[in-house]
């Protein structure tokens, strides 16, 4: 597995009068097709590590290797092809005054040839299940097609990784669920990077490894079934107890004996009936 | 709150206008806008009245539409035509008292100066209506491209002119829910005197100003974040077609000039 990003003692502030850094010292490096879930209170500087990736923010210390490329004045350029982020808002991201001049918006900024741009801003569309919207205007979709097009738009420009800065956290549950979904088939097929950054249960869980952040630091990493393990511990790291978790802790307080480990839903449920043919 | 704004917005459709090139839609709007001038009796009006009621009718659009977008500036319409017909001497003069004359030709230039504003109005609205915001600011960046050579930053132009367009209806919907969210916390709009009412805009032009910077700084971290490095070495997805019916559209534009000028004393 090749290593597509790491991070080497980062630290940034915002001010210089802040006297706690909004990142301090992190360092993590991340290969090549994993799902990463970044989990952490609010403040904890989920956004701002994500922001120094594509080199949005320039870190006072340390280095950034995005695919090989040492983040700097001459290689932004080059890392922000290789890095996609799509953002919290789905509002204040779309540029383009329909949907596909806002998928076409960065195909254009690199200077992609029309017919090429005009074959990959259909395909791109046709991924995310907007192709019947091609004409729409922003005003005219919900913040869940908002979304889809602005994943649309990072899947045009075929980037290795993409980030999700909270991308989800203003959806309806269902429509997070569609973004959720569409961009893990996307991940699937292109084999890329993914960075998600949540509040959200269901994302964690489809990482392979989650990050916990708290006060711009570093402070756990695992698989999602080590950091479920942690049970109360989890609304701490700004994390919901998954419904299994809660099931088990709703158990624990009427004294009937459940196993400490995590598990799944399904686990939970075979656990369950497997308890009750005992008896 | 949209549904009052008729001007500036964009009804999708397929009609013969739709489709025009909005090179050419821009073009014979200032064209007409500027021939208007030319006319002084009433076969000219007439002529451009045909005109106008011949392109809303090529652009399948209701003429309801075209009214209800005078609706909002008639009061101004109205001013003027009145200031006109008081204070114009002539010839024949029906009424006459002190500075107020109330005479033949006045009258006439009042509902000359009516029949220009409408005129205006409606090929103005023709224009928004039929052409997206984003093809238009496509023709304004093409119509305005000579003056690059003065170092007019053109493409930049034209980019703000197509996020402000886009932005429109998105800060209509903030406004209107500040707004409410105002009025449930006891704010009153619309009543009181002039000042009061005033007073009362306060609680919303401040909250949307600022909103109005996160907005700004949201997008424009999300351009950067697309590679988004200024206007040079872009390429365009929308690409302008000029064909044959755009030169119909033009021809038009002269014919009815040559008939202005034919037709006018």
């Amino acid at each position: 597995m090749n290593k597509i990003i790491t991070l080497k003692d980062i630290s940034y502030q915002y001010h210089e009068t802040d006297d706690r850094p909004a990142l301090n010292n992190v360092s993590l490096s991340i290969e090549e097709g994993e799902w990463i879930a970044i989990i952490g209170h609010n403040g904890s500087g989920k956004s701002t590590l994500a922001k120094t990736i594509n080199g949005l923010i320039a870190p006072s210390q340390g280095e950034v290797t995005v695919g090989g490329l040492i983040l700097s004045e001459e290689n932004i350029w080059k890392i922000r092809e290789m890095v996609g982020m799509v953002f919290q808002n789905p509002d204040n991201q779309f540029v383009g005054s329909t949907v596909q001049d806002d998928v076409a918006f960065g195909l254009e900024n690199q200077g992609v040839p029309r017919d090429e741009m005009i074959e990959r801003v259909k395909s791109a569309i046709t991924r995310v299940k907007m192709q019947d919207f091609m004409e729409k205007e922003p005003a005219r979709l919900s913040g869940g097609q908002k979304q889809r097009v602005a994943i649309a738009g990072v899947v045009a420009l075929r980037p290795q990784i993409i980030i999700l800065d909270e991308a989800t956290s203003m959806l309806d549950p269902q429509g997070r669920q569609e973004v959720l979904a569409t961009v893990k088939e996307i991940k699937e097929k292109a084999n890329l990077t993914v960075i998600s950054i949540t509040h959200d249960i269901d994302e964690a869980a489809n990482a392979n490894r989650v990050l916990v952040m708290k006060n711009g630091e570093l402070v756990q990493e695992g698989t999602p079934e080590e950091i479920f393990s942690y049970g109360d511990q989890l609304i701490e790291m700004g994390l919901d107890l998954p419904f299994a978790e809660k099931l088990k802790s709703d158990l624990r307080d009427r004294g009937i004996d459940v196993p400490t480990e995590y598990l799944t839903e399904e686990g939970m449920v075979d656990w369950l009936w497997t308890l009750l043919s005992k008896k | 709150m949209m549904d009052k704004l008729i001007f500036g917005r964009y009804i999708p459709g397929d009609s013969w206008i739709h489709k025009l090139d909005p090179r050419a839609k821009l073009l014979g709007t200032v064209i007409f806008i500027g021939i208007i001038f030319l006319a002084n009796n009433w076969m000219t009006y007439l002529l451009l009245l045909a005109f106008a009621l011949t392109a809303i009718r090529l652009s399948t659009i209701k003429l309801s539409f075209f009214i209800n977008g005078v609706k909002p500036l008639i009061w101004l319409i109205l001013f003027t035509v009145i200031l006109q017909v008081l204070f114009t001497g002539g010839s024949t003069v029906y009424f006459d008292w002190g500075p107020i004359i109330i005479s033949q030709e006045g009258l006439l230039n009042g509902v000359f100066i009516f029949c220009r504003f409408v005129l205006i109005i409606f090929m103005s609205t023709l224009l928004t209506l039929t052409t997206m915001p984003l093809s238009l600011t496509d023709a304004i960046e093409y119509l305005l491209r000579p003056l690059k050579v003065v170092k007019v930053p053109v493409y930049e132009i034209a980019l703000m002119l197509s996020i402000a367009l886009r932005f429109v209806p998105t800060l209509m919907d903030e406004t209107e829910k500040i707004m409410n969210a105002q009025r449930a916390r006891g704010v009153d709009f619309g009543e009181g005197n002039i000042f009061q009412q005033m007073k009362a805009i306060v609680p919303i032009l401040i909250p949307l100003f600022v909103s109005s910077f996160n907005r700004a700084e949201e997008l424009a971290t999300a351009m950067e974040a697309r590679g988004y490095k200024g206007g040079e070495g872009r390429t365009k997805y929308r690409q302008l077609e000029w064909v044959s019916r755009d030169t119909v559209a033009m021809l038009g534009y002269a014919v009815l000039t040559v008939g202005l000028v034919v037709l006018r004393n």
